[in-house]
Formats: structure tokens, sequence, C-alpha cells
């Protein structure tokens, strides 16, 4: 997914000599493409991501399009307010990008697992936020953002995603099909979705029929395609790598429950950590540990089932 | 406007109140016909709530009516008790601390990317250097040689709840910016003659920003307010501003 932004975006930036780049001390063997190409409009600020995006806020005012990179939580949480106040309150063109989306950076340990940000950004206001699923969508989103003028959150996960789905993606601010199905509807963000197929497939040998729709873009929520997706299912399932509050899950649930009739939604994600300790162990360790192993997504969907 | 609003910070918008006349008058390059041209000066307040005076400012300057002042704080006014950007001349809106300087290095990057001449001039409080993203952008600065910067400490001594010795000491302030590799003047913030030297004379150094750390005085110019902490707060009533404004000369 970083290869495929830095391409993405270093194309974007040879259209548009307005675009820069600025890191906060992060990026070794990903950006060094871009700062060779474009080193006027490349800046390592330093570990100092209020600085930064408080810089690239006077960039953007002063008619620049601008990418902040880091991981997870530096560019989004140790700098909300100057998102909230410099960025967004001003509309300013700044484009955040977080690399180690929920357990990207596994061994790392809590600092560096981003568990709570893509929910926390879409509280600001007049941001979009896009949770791509494969390095297809982050090409198009970055294509997207790089023109779009707005304020944009944009997470990544690491490195090495599949390819998901044989749909290509027409356009990132809607849902995408990537398992065709009508019963059960599995809504997803992000590289988990590679697990919601493996699930989609195991219940589709037990003789269930199970959609599966990434949603690429959390805000704006595109509203309409997302009842569509649902159709007349008999259950929707969210499932992301995050918590559950402000997420995937909170988005669908409050653009739903203003329907007349609409069938029950389960949301599954990561627990919230509080006065526990992480332990170590790679992405798929702590995402089986934390219930989104196949075999735990597949029983969780049945259960719900089963108790409807 | 403070009296009327029952508002205020009248106090930190009297101790820079001789810097921005300044600046406003004979300084800045900019243009109320022509308010967003690309080769305009910026001036970025970061002390945000001593927006008051930046107000009054950028309406004697022609930006909007000085009839308009009247409405500072009411219902439905764009004139907002910390510094807004709806508001004609103003460029970004603060009020929470450390976040100015920060903005205008980005547009002190942009103007020197693009081989324009203009400056960007950021006023902060004392106070305000107790936020530890000011520091980041002290260091980043003369770092990147960005001579065409320029920062304004109002340095009254008082801030929030108490004196800047007391609640967090910044001397050395001097030697901590020149350390950092600024352009270091020292001023009386209240001698007009002296803020002119300084401020026309960025960029002063070629490599260097500039910070003009201006010695002042909270609450200038009325006595019963200067380096009282009380008029962070207090609006004045009836009989006190009758007084103030006989002292300033109004």
């Amino acid at each position: 997914m970083r290869t495929a932004f830095i391409e993405s975006l270093s194309q974007a930036a040879s259209e548009n000599p307005d675009i820069w780049l600025l890191c906060g001390d992060l990026g070794y063997s990903v950006l060094e493409p871009f700062a060779a190409k474009f080193p006027e409009r490349y800046l390592n600020v330093g570990v100092a991501e209020q600085n930064m995006a408080g810089i690239a806020a006077g960039l953007a005012l002063s008619g620049k399009t601008v990418f902040i990179y880091s991981i997870g939580n530096f560019p989004t949480l140790r700098c909300l307010e100057q998102l909230r106040n410099d960025v967004c309150y001003h509309g300013a063109d700044v484009k955040v990008v977080a690399v180690g989306a929920g357990y990207a950076y596994g061994s790392q340990g809590y600092t560096h697992h981003a568990l709570e940000d893509a929910g926390i950004m879409s509280m600001l206001p007049g941001i979009e936020v896009f949770v791509p699923c494969d390095p297809m969508e982050v090409r198009a989103t970055t294509r997207l953002i790089a023109t779009s003028g707005k304020p944009s959150y944009l997470r990544l996960s690491r490195a090495g995603e599949p390819s998901l789905g044989a749909t290509a993606v027409t356009d990132i601010r809607k849902p995408r099909l990537l398992r065709h199905g009508r019963t059960i509807v599995i809504l997803v963000s992000g590289p988990i979705a590679s697990r919601a197929l493996e699930a989609a497939d195991e219940l589709a040998r037990r003789g269930k029929d199970v959609r599966v729709v990434g949603v690429t873009c959390l805000k704006p929520l595109d509203e309409v395609s997302i009842h569509g997706a649902i159709g007349d299912a008999e259950l929707v399932v969210t499932i992301e790598e995050h918590i559950l509050r402000g997420g995937l899950f909170s988005l669908v649930a409050g653009a739903v429950a203003g329907a007349a009739q609409h069938p029950r939604i389960v949301g599954i994600g990561i627990p919230e950590q509080s006065g526990k300790t992480s332990f170590a162990g790679s992405r798929e360790a702590l995402l089986d540990a934390a219930g989104l192993s196949v075999p735990a997504l597949v029983a969780r969907i049945e259960q719900s089932l089963a108790t409807r | 406007m403070v009296h009327a609003a029952k508002a205020s910070h009248i106090g930190g918008c009297l101790s820079m109140a001789d810097i921005l006349a300044v600046l406003y008058t004979r300084i800045l390059r900019v243009d109320p016909a022509d308010p967003r041209s690309a080769d305009r000066d910026r001036f970025v307040l970061s002390k945000g709530h001593a927006t008051a005076i930046l107000y009054a400012a950028l309406a004697e300057s022609g930006f909007f009516s000085p009839d308009e002042l009247t409405n500072y704080c009411r219902d439905g006014s764009v004139l907002t008790g910390h510094v807004s950007h709806a508001v004609p001349g103003v460029e970004v809106s603060t009020g929470s601390l450390g976040h100015g300087l920060p903005i205008a290095i980005g547009m002190a990057l942009a103007a020197r990317s693009e081989g324009r001449g203009s400056r960007v001039f950021c006023l902060l409080s004392d106070g305000e250097c107790d936020e530890g993203s000011n520091w980041e952008g002290i260091l980043f600065a003369p770092h990147h040689k960005l001579s065409n910067l320029c920062a304004i400490v109002d340095f009254n001594k008082i801030q929030s709840f108490g004196s800047v010795a007391e609640v967090l000491n910044l001397d050395p302030f001097a030697d901590k910016w020149r350390s950092f590799g600024w352009h270091v003047e020292e001023i009386d913030g209240h001698d007009i003659t002296s803020i002119e030297r300084v401020l026309s004379a960025v960029p002063a150094a070629s490599e260097q920003p500039t910070v003009v750390i201006a010695h002042t005085i909270k609450g200038k110019g009325v006595s019963f307010m200067e380096n009282k902490l009380e008029w962070h707060y207090r609006s004045p009533s009836d009989e006190l501003l009758a007084q103030a404004l006989a002292e300033v000369g109004a």
C-alpha cells in the first residue's frame, strides 16, 4: 500500500507543481523516490507533528496541495487540534496520510497500533476519510484526493496486501462489490477485507449466500449506495480493523438507523483496550487474538444468524 | 469595543497596540482593495485572544467599516472574541495558543518557493511561548533559513494566571532564541521609532529568521490597567472607560 501511495503521489506531483510532501522523520524506503524527484517540494520536518500540521496549513493557505505522512497516531492524534483548527476550519488543502492501520505494526506495540484514528478523523469538520482495502484502491484514492481541494485522511496499512476482487475501482467514493451474494451482506473497510472474503467463502461452503462490499470512503459516506448494497439482506455485518466506536460500524449504523425498516447490523472490530498491556505479535496473531480470525468471523456471523 | 461587548483581554490588546499601529501604517504590504494578492505580506496573530485591537487596526486600514466594530462579540457578528478569518484582512483564525508560528512558517516557505518578496510576520504572546509547538517551529525556521519570517513576541511579562517569571520563567529569553539560530532584536515595544526600525529591516539577516522581543506593558496607557493581571479578564465600567479614554487621549 505504501508503494502504491508513493507511486501515485509522484505521478500526481509530476502533473501538478503545487503538490508538496511533508513527513515527520518517517518513511524510510518509501518516500525516497518522491524526495529524489521533487526535492524542492519534499520536506522532512523532523519529529514534530504539530509543527508539520501547522506548516502544511500555512502552505495550503498559500495555494499548495500538501500531503503529510507519518505512522498511525502521529500525524493524526498528536496534532489533532492543528488538524481541527488550522486545517479543517480553514478548509486547507491538506492530506493526512497515516501508515500502519490497525495492527499493521504488530509487535511494535500499542503506541504504534492505530485503532481509533479513522473515527477521530471522521469527526473533524469537512474532512474526507478513506480506508482502502487493497493497493488498487490506494491508487484511486491518492489520485482523487490530489485534486479534490479538500482536507482528507488516507489510512494505509503497510506492504504486501493482496489485490481484492475482480471488479475495477470506478469511483472510490462508492462502495465496491467484492463478492456476489444476497442474504448476508458484509461491509468491510481496510485490508481486513481479505479475511472477510475468506469468511464469506467458508460460509458459502456451509450453504450461506454472502455478499462482501468494500467501503473505502467512510466520509462522506454514500448512504444511498450503502442502502443499495444492503438490499434485502437478512443480516448486515461490518468488519473493521478499528474499534467499533466511531468507525465503519458507527457510520453505517448511523446511516441506516433512520430507515423505516432495516436488517440487524452486527459490528465486528477490535475491542477497546484500557488498562491492559498488549503483547508482542504479528498483525495476523493480534487480529486472531482480537477475535478477527477467519474461523472466529465465521462463528460470529453464524451465531448472529442463529440469534435473530 | 471591549466595554460595549463586556468582553475581556483588553490588557493584552493595549500591550501590542503600538506594534500593530506600526505594522499596519508603515510595514505591511497589504491592500484592502486586493486583500488576497499573492504578493502581499502576511500577518498572523497567534495570540488570537487579543483580537479586538487587530479588528480596530484592520478597520482603520480600510479593510471594513469602523462602524462594524460596535458589533464586536455581538450575536451574528463575524467579529468573534478570538480572531477569525471570516473578517476581511485576517489571514488565519487562532485562539488556541501555539498555532500561529507553524502556520506562518508554512506561508514563508510557500512565498520563498515561488520567489515572492512577501514577508510573514507572526505576533505571539509571552505566555504562549510555554507551548511546545512553538519550539518545534523555533527549531525549524533557522534550519531552513527562513529570512522572510519575523516573529514578534509581545513580552508584557504577565500571562493568564500569574507573572511569566512565576508561572514558567522564559529567561534568558533572547538567549534561547539566539541559541536556536534566530536573528534577535530586543526593543521597547512602545517606542514607535524602534518598532519601525526593526520591522522595516526584515529580512534583516540573509539566512536567519528574525525575532523581535518587544518589552511591553500589559494595559499600556491606562494607569489602572498597567501591569494588572485582572485586565486579562475584566471589562471596564462606564466610569473606568471614560477615565481610560481620557488617559490615552482618545
